[in-house]
């Protein structure tokens, strides 16, 4: 297994209390295997990946254990966290278009920035992972602000992984991009696994489409919690969560005129995580609501690697 | 490159077109007439030579001609070098008098705004990261950079000069010497220029402090630091690069207080009564020297578009965005 998270629980502080954004979240990676996480806006996706790399100041991990290739990352240490960053662990980060130095020439910011690492520059290996994801060498001489936004997106992309992390969180990259593009950072990203340049990865985005194309694995998550978790094709044709089939169904589909079937969502909102309701975390907006989801429902393997986080599944 | 630069060029041109126009202005719509009062300096009792000087003055002056050609003949002498006749301390040319103050006035600007932007800059950008430091650093930044310059200026005579006795509180050096090169003149002439230097520096650094200080905690929240952080890069890395990016605007605020600076200076010199180009402009008022008055504006308003200049081309060597900006980009 290349990740092993158990019970994490990371909360954020703020003046009203603790907002719970992961609360006890417990899943494995295994070595090659790139794991789609989706879920709406506030479920605590961007808090898990942030939480594998660099938590931000309001961020506090309150328990649980990340072990990344049998060895524990010290994630709640800022500090001791900068041995593994960018070498084991690293991030294509939401914000890619902005995430490079604008007074830098590009070759001379990843000189320094592996230099401060205790790396060599091996300029020949770089330009052949630029070749590999459609750079321009003479990109290298040039300043961010004359490259495109996807051409700024596909350089943090080989800048994250020169190092070859055996994890790389990628945190939303799809979402600022149109269809084509979008289609190859997909591809790059896994032609980066082809080439060993990443040994797994976490894909954190909004996009379930998208997710099923490039995922080996799809986790849903809901409320800071595991909803579902299985291989892309289950997740997609056979979900067993409540939430997961709602989400699905919220999706337009080819060859279905909306003018006829309204396209549904899902009615309501999620909890606030300042103070959770005990029990199951969807249940005000399940449709299958039982009198046994007032307890808290045990994430259940419930088929080979299909794991349901719901008694009516 | 080159549309950029003669664009700014002709800006300047123009600024320079209207300042002097101005400068010429101004002296001739005070109250007074500085002829009379040279005769009256003369203390002449007969009527037929007063009239006599009058017209002699008049006629050497040219004020016996019509406004317009007046203002036409300013621009021809002007740029042949001719800037007049003082009338205060006739008949020593205007150009004479200026030489004999820029040194002063320039060894006080110069010093002053370089050191106190560097110190201000450096000490910003400590301060942002040293909790306590900021706590204390910044209320007192803001009373510094809220003083007026002369009042700072007066404080720091009373309080160093008058009680503390440690420096002396008026003119450029001891009235007991003549300028000469020597150390103990030059130790004189740094001993005289001490506190004027202190209170233009100190009134600056407060201001470039904070704005450092300001700049740098934007830029340590911006993307691309948190991108280096999340790749382990060392603090010291990120630092520099937030410094260098924050510098940038404060280049661009240089540029804009420059005309404060100078004008805090020429009020410092005359609290000091310290014999720079401020001194002079208050005794060109004083005594209606159109000429003197003419020539320390002209040469004040050179002095801040060269300046000026300068800074943008500084400003385009530092910051590739602006080289972008002048091949059209919007970015």
């Amino acid at each position: 297994m290349s990740l092993q998270v158990s019970e994490l629980k990371v909360y954020y502080r703020t003046l009203k209390g603790e907002v719970r954004a992961l609360d006890g979240m417990t899943f494995e990676l295994g070595d090659g295997e790139i794991l789609g996480l989706v879920g709406e806006s506030g479920c605590g996706k961007s808090t898990l990946g942030k939480s594998l790399i660099r938590m931000d100041g309001r961020m506090r991990h309150v328990g649980g254990t990340v072990v990344l290739d049998d060895r524990e990352l010290p994630i709640g240490d800022d500090r001791a966290m900068n041995d593994f960053r960018f070498r084991e662990v690293s991030l294509i980060p939401q914000y890619a278009m902005s995430a490079l130095n604008p007074t830098r020439k590009l070759r001379r910011m990843v000189t320094e920035l592996l230099r401060s690492r205790g790396a060599e520059v091996d300029t020949a290996e770089l330009e052949r992972r630029m070749d590999q994801v459609g750079l321009p060498r003479e990109v290298l001489d040039r300043y961010p602000i004359e490259l495109s936004g996807g051409m700024k997106q596909r350089m943090v992309m080989v800048i994250s992984t020169l190092l070859d992390p055996s994890l790389l969180i990628a945190d939303e990259v799809t979402s600022a991009l149109d269809v084509s593009t979008q289609k190859a950072v997909a591809r790059a990203l896994l032609g980066f696994r082809e080439s060993g340049y990443i040994k797994s990865m976490i894909f954190v985005t909004h996009d379930i489409a998208l997710t099923h194309h490039i995922a080996d694995t799809i986790m849903v998550m809901y409320a800071g919690r595991l909803a579902e978790k299985a291989p892309a094709d289950v997740i997609v044709k056979a979900p067993r969560h409540p939430y997961t089939k709602l989400l699905l169904d919220s999706l337009p589909e080819v060859g279905v005129r909306h003018a006829d079937r309204r396209l549904e969502g899902i009615p309501g909102s999620p909890p606030s995580l300042l103070d959770p309701p005990a029990g199951c975390r969807f249940r005000a907006r399940c449709p299958i609501a039982g009198d046994e989801c007032a307890q808290d429902p045990p994430v259940a393997e419930l088929a080979p690697d299909h794991h349901v986080a719901c008694w009516k599944a | 490159m080159r549309r950029y630069f003669s664009r700014k060029l002709l800006i300047y041109g123009l600024t320079f077109f209207v300042a002097v126009t101005v400068n010429w202005l101004i002296p001739r719509f005070m109250p007074g007439d500085p002829v009379a009062s040279m005769v009256a300096r003369a203390n002449v009792a007969q009527p037929e030579a007063v009239e006599a000087m009058r017209a002699y003055y008049n006629d050497l002056f040219g004020f016996d001609q019509p406004l317009w050609q007046q203002y036409v003949n300013f621009w021809g002498a002007m740029f042949q070098g001719d800037f007049g006749i003082s009338i205060w301390l006739f008949p020593t040319p205007v150009s004479t008098v200026i030489n004999g103050a820029v040194p002063y006035t320039l060894g006080l600007i110069i010093p002053s705004v370089l050191l106190s932007w560097v110190v201000g800059n450096r000490f910003g950008a400590y301060a942002a990261r040293r909790k306590l430091l900021d706590n204390t650093v910044l209320p007192v930044g803001y009373v510094l950079t809220a003083m007026p310059y002369m009042w700072l200026a007066v404080l720091l005579a009373w309080a160093l000069g008058v009680i503390a006795g440690l420096f002396p509180v008026a003119g450029g050096y001891s009235f007991s010497m003549r300028p000469n090169w020597s150390w103990t003149f030059a130790l004189d002439l740094l001993h005289h220029w001490t506190l004027p230097f202190l209170s233009l520096f100190l009134v600056a650094l407060g201001g470039w402090a904070i704005g450092m200080r300001n700049m740098i905690i934007y830029e340590l929240e911006s993307d691309y630091s948190n991108y280096l952080s999340a790749l382990g890069a060392p603090a010291r890395l990120i630092r520099r690069y937030a410094f260098r990016n924050a510098v940038l605007p404060q280049i661009t605020g240089l540029a804009l207080q420059l005309g404060v600076l100078v004008a805090g200076a020429l009020v410092t010199e005359i609290v000091f009564a310290y014999p720079g180009l401020g001194s002079l402009i208050l005794k060109a008022i004083q005594n209606q020297d159109f000429f003197l008055l003419q020539g320390t504006f002209l040469f004040i308003v050179l002095g801040v578009l060269i300046a000026n200049f300068i800074i943008d081309i500084v400003y385009v060597v530092v910051d590739p965005r602006t080289r972008a900006g002048m091949a059209g980009a919007q970015a």
